[in-house]
């Protein structure tokens, strides 16, 4: 299939595509590093969606692009060298393959299309907060009652949790059994009596992440994904599936030549600091690392060509893609120099009557590289993805 | 016996709510933890005895910035007692140091405003201009985050009375009174804490007797100030990074994940012993300048940079670590790790970079030989 596609045609045709659908509004503010807003997303979302273009790892019977990993890698490559904004994962990338591999038609049927038009916002319910890491020993409970589960509990670091009306869950339906056994994959209609949201402020000042309180929420067994206690087996696949571009190739590229462009401008010792042999050394280093890592990502997207499933190779991409990119975060933070330091919330927000304090550029990077503290914590940790390397593919 | 005082102080009054506080209120400072510090000495301690401190020798400032790191306090201590109030106590005539008694005890406030938007981290990259002009003398030009410059009643000002715009010679210091006509500020957070601000100098129009040492001569008295601060906010670090590290510990012995303290995993146990071995380095190289600043000049810049690569190194390191060993936890705003590790990694920001202090290390080890 994909020796039938010319690769380059397709990449033109996506820049081509971008660089009239993009608004430039929308693609200034991804660029400047300001607040993305819900309808900001949603705008881009619909864009997407009108050409087919928004379900990149969905099969088009389900109304996804049926693109190989390589055009998906391509796509968001060409997206994150555009300034666009990432397609919001939960409901596309997340929720979509489990329902099309274990939900019910019903189920399809009524979530998949709302999905696609933008009709529901979803989110993740995996965390808590006493299981992070070791996320089979959550305790959000789910009892049967009649033809409802009745769900108590709490959920922790739901990403833009506050925009979503529907959540996806890990509950806990069976107590008797070893952990993972007794888990189950469910959908919580965020406007249920007993959902409260909160939100939680990180480092950087901002909350897009949030508290999901569940208390006496009553939910049809319908919403139940797959059978009962076989959770764990549907949030394995989530996190195996199609996970070819969790590198982040995309985002490190446009992230690396964003900080040789601040080099180019911020002067040291007279000099653009880009060419200071100490700073241009830096920079080398990332970019000759980021080199090896495309290719090893377009290996392991070869071997899915191949029909190989990307399994543990995931984890090693993982954990080489967000290191780079606190990396780039790091230069960039130290290529802006004393001008990391003034801090004005309000100068990130569009249209702002702020005026930012040093160069324009200057001013998110430091909030920029706190943030992306959370790439190394987020979506299994890299302390959990190295135990699975050690363990799958060293077979210590 | 100082530290022991300050440590108690601070640990009895210094909560991450009294933070908060301080960090909401105007300019970012408490005005009565700022009276009590100044009761206590604190600030007398900064100041050499001649002109009626305690002693402001490295290991004073060494142990009080190491207790002020500790409890990541955010008054601006370094802004008064080492920069500006330095530079007035080196350089200044009895008339100019007339004002360092109210600054010691906490009724005035100072700063150094020295930094432009283009001079990054270069000591004598100066284009603010001083030009004499008939009775007195007219500024003008634009400083660039000046910390407490909002707060401060009078401010340290350096210019440019002479020679090209990166030369040692010829750069003057002057003292401005905040309220001086054509002199505007532009008040902002620091995200580490505390505020800063940018300084527009529009024709400001000074005495003679504004002058503070010998015009064009400013530059040595700088770059002791700035190894002095340097000694201060290293020590600062240092007592950030105790904090940071202790906050981790009890964090990996409580956090419990696949049924035992995640500090019983080996991997987390060595990287919190390699941390201890970063953070004993940090004491050191700390304790190598607050040893030099008395030295002669090419010993003491040398061990002036040398301390402020090692501590831009380690702080990051420690706070990444302390982020990463936590989890989601370690991100959040309220958790008191936040503060710490935010005030860690911009330190690299103040008085010269990593890199900065690597090429300056370099090129003064060079010129000795």
């Amino acid at each position: 299939m994909s020796a039938q596609i010319d690769l380059g045609e397709f990449r033109k045709e996506v820049r081509e595509f971008l660089r009239e659908k993009l608004p430039v509004r929308i693609s200034n503010k991804v660029r400047s590093g300001l607040r993305m807003s819900k309808a900001d997303y949603e705008e881009w979302h619909a864009i997407l969606n009108e050409k087919g273009w928004l379900a990149v790892n969905w099969p088009i019977e389900f109304g996804g692009t049926g693109w190989t990993a390589h055009q998906r890698f391509i796509f968001e490559d060409e997206m994150c060298a555009a300034h666009a904004p990432r397609i919001v994962p939960f409901g596309l990338m997340m929720l979509g393959p489990v329902l099309q591999k274990f939900g019910s038609q019903a189920q399809r049927d009524r979530f998949l299309p709302r999905i696609l038009n933008g009709d529901d916002w979803w989110c993740q319910g995996y965390s808590e907060p006493g299981a992070g890491s070791d996320l089979a020993s959550l305790k959000t409970r789910a009892v049967r009652d009649g033809d409802h589960y009745v769900v108590n509990g709490q959920k922790t670091w739901t990403t833009l949790g506050q925009h979503a009306n529907w959540i996806f869950c890990l509950v806990r339906t069976d107590t008797e059994v070893k952990p993972q056994a007794g888990i189950s994959f469910m959908l919580i209609d965020m406007a249920s009596p007993g959902v409260e949201i909160r939100p939680i402020r990180l480092l950087d000042g901002e909350a897009e992440v949030n508290e999901v309180f569940f208390d006496d929420v009553r939910v049809p067994v319908e919403n139940l994904v797959g059978e009962e206690n076989q959770g764990w087996t549907y949030a394995k696949y989530l996190l195996t599936h199609e996970r070819t571009n969790i590198a982040g190739t995309g985002f490190a590229k446009a992230g690396l030549d964003a900080v040789k462009r601040i080099a180019g401008q911020e002067m040291a010792g007279g000099k653009p600091l880009a060419a200071n042999p100490l700073f241009a050394a830096r920079l080398a280093q990332v970019e000759i690392d980021l080199m090896a890592m495309e290719t090893t990502n377009l290996r392991v997207i070869a071997q899915v060509a191949a029909g190989q499933a990307p399994g543990v190779e995931s984890s090693m991409l993982k954990i080489k893609g967000t290191e780079l990119r606190q990396q780039i975060n790091d230069l960039t933070r130290r290529a802006v120099g004393p001008y990391a330091i003034p801090f004005v919330s309000e100068a990130l927000d569009e249209g702002s009557n702020a005026q930012a304090i040093g160069p324009d550029y200057a001013a998110p990077v430091a909030a920029q590289y706190f943030n992306n503290r959370k790439l190394t914590i987020y979506g299994g940790s890299n302390e959990v993805q190295r135990t699975i390397i050690a363990k799958q593919v060293l077979d210590l | 016996m100082l530290r022991d005082t300050l440590r108690r102080f601070l640990s009895d009054v210094y909560s991450d709510e009294q933070r908060n506080v301080s960090l909401a209120t105007e300019h970012g400072m408490s005005r009565e933890i700022w009276l009590q510090l100044a009761e206590l000495g604190v600030v007398h301690a900064l100041f050499a005895e001649h002109v009626g401190g305690l002693g402001g020798h490295g290991y004073d400032i060494a142990t009080v910035f190491e207790e002020i790191g500790r409890a990541g306090v955010v008054e601006p201590l370094l802004e008064n007692a080492i920069l500006a109030g330095g530079l007035i106590a080196d350089l200044g005539t009895d008339d100019q140091r007339a004002v360092l008694d109210a600054v010691m005890s906490g009724g005035h406030q100072l700063a150094f405003a020295h930094g432009e938007p283009h001079s990054r981290y270069e000591m004598s990259r100066v284009s603010t201009a001083a030009k004499a002009v008939g009775q007195g003398i007219v500024l003008n030009g634009r400083k660039a985050v000046v910390s407490n410059g909002e707060a401060a009643q009078t401010l340290v000002v350096s210019a440019r009375t002479a020679g090209e715009d990166d030369a040692e010679d010829g750069i003057s210091l002057f003292l401005i009174p905040a309220d001086a006509p054509g002199l505007s500020t532009r008040e902002y957070p620091k995200i580490d804490g505390g505020f800063a601000c940018e300084i527009d100098l529009h024709d400001v129009k000074v005495p003679d007797d504004a002058l503070l040492g010998r015009s064009g001569d400013a530059f040595p008295a700088i770059e002791a100030r700035m190894s002095m601060a340097i000694a201060a906010v290293s020590a600062e670090a240092l007592g950030a990074m105790e904090t940071a590290r202790q906050l981790t510990v009890d964090y990996l012995r409580t956090r419990t994940q696949f049924g035992r303290p995640i500090g019983k995993f080996q991997v987390l146990q060595h990287r919190m012993a390699d941390m201890l071995i970063e953070i004993e380095q940090a004491r050191s190289a700390v304790l190598n300048l607050a040893a030099a600043l008395d030295k002669p000049r090419d010993v003491r810049e040398r061990n002036a940079s040398a301390t402020k690569n090692l501590i831009g190194r380690v702080g990051r390191l420690v706070a990444e670590e302390c982020i990463q060993m936590h989890g989601g936890i370690g991100m959040t705003q309220e958790y008191s790790l936040a503060h710490f590790a935010r005030r860690l990694v911009m330190v690299d920001h103040e008085f010269g970079d990593t890199d900065h202090h690597l090429e300056r290390f370099i090129a003064l080890s060079q010129a000795r030989g």
